[in-house]
């Protein structure tokens, strides 16, 4: 590893970036995607006819999509990259190089776009009259087109993360565009995009305008018409995608197709998703029929939670299409190069480590030297006792209450990538798998013990210290091994 | 620093990232100047319009013109502060791709704090809106009103330590080994004193700003304001720049005596004193306009702009060249490092290389693949993570097909034990043959 380590240990350093990245694209579909569009039709019609209420009303609309995107949404954009040089930096150090050109153009569209929402939003109360409101719905329109076509480019972009192809052989990043998932992926997210528009738009009308309004009523059943033949699309565009999926994981993962982790995330979007429309669909129909519904907001508060939840879900299962690598054939998840394998199994990965002072394994500081090789190889994606934890893990495979196995454990890190695919390779050598059973064996039964991680040149664990925990660790084992035996006997 | 030091952080420095750069260097070293410039521009913009508007509202109480000035000034920052964040992505790009190694590392080193500036963007942006709509709402609740302001003003005073903490660790490695999180990394003597710098720079050029904000034709001054002519409030804006562009006159200096002589080659030195001679053409005409009379308040405006613009262009570039020259002597280590590693890498991979050669024309063996495959979860005779082989062969000894069947789709049968993962796909047709008959026992353990 070329950097210090950052590590979260109760949630991961994963879900850092994951909260950050997925609160980012809620916003961007739910409200610059899905509703924008609605406010610049709703525009239109107050226009039409006449009505200066729905004016009124979709400019309040507005001014939440204002402040939210330039908000929340700006600074979650930038998030993902201050996130990933804390979680894992050799990976966006070598991402930024690959798809350097790619996300420059991202940010020409990003600057685009942040430049078209303020002028909506900001010459919205000057230009009224005549023409100028004519150019005030043109733009309107124009940043909602301009909108889903950063969505459509920007999931090219990640289709060719998911799989750069060989970028070696300079393939383009236009091959995002012929990725056989593009299609599918992009009506998914463009329709999802307007039943969660529509589902904050009805959210937003319930909480501007009062009840048994003329306003009110027209405003909901116009947006209700909206789900309506919007949701239909989402499940249809779902179901596409769905049924490509497997195309994917067959042509991108060199191995099995789905693994048990993937199908449970691969059936949960599908679960949330139907339920989630079928929600909308009766909120909606509910509101044609019975209009001065009374708790009308709270259910709608519950729909944008739950598809945001469903946008969530997708965004996460989409993640797992690319393990066990982070650029396909190059690095894995863990942040090591494929190609730098052979020297890490011989040399082990301590003796490369630039931010660690310990080379040499010894008796005396076995658990330090443990605990310095969780957080090199597996602290990318793991924790110790929090979000996805190793104790969780060998609970499950070993049994909780049992003293793990250490020969099963060593030999399970050296080969765990052929049964469990989405695993990279341990890429250290033997002595530091002995030293990283000996440090999970310690936090079975002790509470994992504080090192300061890029410490240089003095170990945080003492000698003593390490020796306690260690014959700690073996009396409790013995004690262990001693109950399961009497209870064999009997 | 000396020699002693730069060794002993060469074993710090450590290895580079061994792609090579996307764009040409000095590419990326034409867009970091600019874009950064472009981006702190907003940025002091925001700032320093913050700074203002929170003076005036507190003046706004007695002058009810001052109020007015709070709110306009607002309604900049708004815009400023969406400019100042998009306009930021491009640098960061640059910087993350140049300079790596350093910009990681010092950005791990104060880890959570670099990662706070996220939710502090976000609540300061928030707070500010805040202030901008309530004008109206919160007219008689004067105290409330300017604390919303003040809470966002807090928190943009704050944040530029956590970047200047960032942008001076990376560029001192022998300070890595040494700072222990942020607080401590933040106490390096350069902080503060470019701290003062940025604060400064933002008020001058918010005034100036301002000058050319309610000069515009367009702009109906008169419809807003009652007490101040614009003449008048042009010159207050004149004054504040000059002061505070003063004042630079003295923190420069400092600024420029505290930093580590590490990165003060000719270059650098000669830039940055260019630049603030230059600066000594339009403070003058700062001064002609604060001391000319009132109806000719806003003749020098162009001038003072260009010349401004030009002191600057030449002080981000001497930026860029101490930053340059302080990383040079870690490169040239850092590089070493690099080609000693590949060299290293190269001789292992070879022998691998020959190796994995040899196993391949070994053949298939049911062995081997078990081994790597099976012997992690099944051992011979006691149930590990799934059941003993033993109790496999009871199973699937006369039933070789179901065998194959389970291993490529498995259920769930045990309830306390974990379900096995599926290897449908993992194993060529001769290759499952061999596997299920070494397990079954049919050919030789």
């Amino acid at each position: 590893m070329d950097f210090p380590i950052f590590h979260l240990s109760l949630l991961g350093d994963r879900f850092l970036f994951v909260m950050i990245a997925i609160l980012h694209t809620i916003i961007n579909h739910g409200f610059a995607i899905g509703l924008v569009p609605i406010i610049s039709i709703m525009e239109f019609k107050g226009f039409l006819h006449k009505n200066s209420e729905w004016d009124e009303l979709a400019y309040k609309m507005m001014k939440v999509v204002f402040i939210i995107t330039t908000t929340v949404g700006a600074a979650t954009g930038v998030g993902i990259w201050f996130s990933a040089s804390l979680v894992n930096p050799n990976s966006i150090a070598s991402l930024i190089r690959v798809f350097f050109s790619a996300w420059l153009f991202e940010w020409v569209i990003f600057v685009s776009e942040v430049a078209l929402v303020m002028f909506y939003f900001l010459t919205w109360k000057k230009w009224t009259l005549g023409l100028s409101k004519e150019k005030h719905f043109a733009t309107g329109y124009f940043l909602s087109i301009f909108s889903w076509c950063t969505m459509a480019i920007i999931v090219a972009i990640l289709g060719f993360m998911m799989d750069p192809g060989d970028w070696e052989q300079k393939r383009t990043f236009w091959y995002g565009f012929l990725n056989p998932i593009y299609l599918p992926q992009l009506a998914f997210r463009t329709f999802l995009a307007l039943l969660l528009g529509g589902s904050v738009a009805l959210f937003l009308i319930h909480a501007f305008t009062k009840r048994a309004t003329e306003i009110r009523a027209k405003a909901v059943k116009f947006v209700s018409l909206w789900v309506l033949i919007v949701a239909p699309l989402a499940l249809i565009s779902g179901w596409w995608y769905w049924y490509c999926i497997p195309d994917l994981m067959k042509s991108h993962l060199s191995v099995a197709l789905g693994t048990i982790q993937f199908q449970n995330w691969y059936k949960l979007i599908i679960q949330i998703l139907v339920s989630g429309v079928i929600l909308a669909v009766i909120l909606a129909l509910v509101q044609l029929f019975k209009p001065k519904f009374k708790y009308a907001i709270v259910f709608y508060a519950i729909l944008v939670v739950w598809l945001s939840a469903s946008l969530g879900v997708f965004e996460r299962a989409r993640e797992f299409v690319r393990k066990p690598y982070i650029i396909k054939n190059y690095m894995y998840a863990n942040g090591y190069k494929v190609e730098d394998y052979p020297l890490l199994l011989k040399d082990g990965i301590l003796k490369h480590a630039d931010f660690i002072s310990m080379k040499v394994i010894t008796p005396d500081n076995k658990v330090e030297a443990g605990k310095n090789v969780f957080m090199l190889a597996c602290a990318q994606c793991h924790t110790v006792n929090g979000l996805n934890s190793i104790r969780g893990n060998f609970n499950r495979m070993y049994g909780a209450n049992k003293p793990w196995n250490r020969d099963a454990m060593h030999q399970y890190i050296r080969s765990m990538h052929n049964a469990r695919t989405f695993m990279p390779p341990f890429p250290g050598n033997d002595k530091e798998i002995d030293a990283l059973v000996t440090y999970f064996k310690v936090a079975q039964y002790s509470s994992d013990p504080e090192i300061n991680v890029h410490g240089f040149n003095e170990l945080s664990i003492t000698k003593e210290q390490n020796k306690l925990l260690i014959d700690f660790m073996n009396r409790k084992d013995s004690v262990q091994k001693s109950i399961e035996r009497k209870s064999t006997i009997h | 620093m000396n020699i002693l030091s730069i060794l002993l952080a060469a074993n710090i420095i450590g290895k580079d990232v061994t792609l090579p750069l996307p764009v040409p260097e000095w590419l990326l070293i034409v867009v970091l100047i600019l874009m950064f410039l472009v981006h702190l521009l907003f940025i002091n913009l925001m700032v320093g319009g913050t700074i203002l508007s929170f003076f005036y509202e507190i003046l706004g109480k007695k002058n009810k013109d001052y109020r007015t000035l709070a709110e306009e000034i607002g309604k900049t920052i708004t815009v400023n502060k969406s400019l100042a964040v998009v306009m930021g992505v491009a640098p960061l790009l640059a910087i993350n791709t140049l300079y790596t190694k350093f910009f990681y590392t010092a950005n791990s080193l104060t880890g959570l704090v670099w990662i706070l500036v996220v939710p502090l963007v976000i609540i300061s942006f928030l707070l500010v809106y805040l202030h901008k709509y309530t004008f109206e709402v919160l007219e008689t609740r004067h105290r409330l009103h300017l604390a919303i302001l003040g809470g966002a003003l807090a928190i943009f005073l704050f944040i530029p330590f956590i970047f200047l903490t960032n942008i001076n660790l990376m560029l001192f490695p022998d300070k890595w080994s040494v700072v222990r999180g942020f607080w401590d990394a933040l106490l390096m003597p350069t902080v503060f004193t470019r701290y003062f710098h940025f604060i400064n720079a933002s008020v001058a050029i918010t005034g100036l700003f301002l000058v050319g904000y309610i000069g515009r034709k367009k702009y109906l001054y008169e419809d807003k304001f009652s007490n101040i002519s614009r003449k008048e409030l042009q010159r207050q804006f004149y004054k504040i720049a000059f002061y505070a562009n003063i004042a630079q006159f003295i923190v420069g200096p400092i600024n420029l005596l505290v930093l580590p002589c590490i990165g003060l080659k000719a270059d650098t030195l000669f830039t940055i004193i260019g630049g603030a001679i230059i600066a000594i053409i339009p403070t003058y005409y700062l001064w002609k306009e604060i001391k000319g009379s009132t109806e000719n308040v806003g003749r020098y405006f162009v001038r003072i702009v260009v010349f401004f613009s030009i002191t600057v262009l030449f002080m981000g570039t001497g930026r860029h060249l101490y930053r340059a020259n302080a990383v040079r002597p870690y490169q040239v280590e850092m590089k070493k490092n690099t080609d000693k590693y590949l060299a290293e890498l190269k001789a292992v991979q070879q022998e691998a290389k020959a190796k994995a050669d040899k196993e391949a024309k070994s053949g298939i063996s049911g062995k081997a693949l078990f081994e790597s495959k099976c012997a992690m979860c099944h051992a011979p005779d006691r149930a590990l993570v799934g059941p003993s082989v033993k109790e496999i062969v009871s199973i699937y000894k006369s039933n070789k097909e179901g065998m194959k069947n389970w291993i490529n789709t498995p259920g769930k049968k045990r309830a306390n034990s974990a379900q096995m993962p599926a290897f449908k796909g993992q194993f060529k047709d001769n290759e499952m043959e061999a596997l299920v008959k070494y397990v079954l026992g049919d050919t030789e353990r």
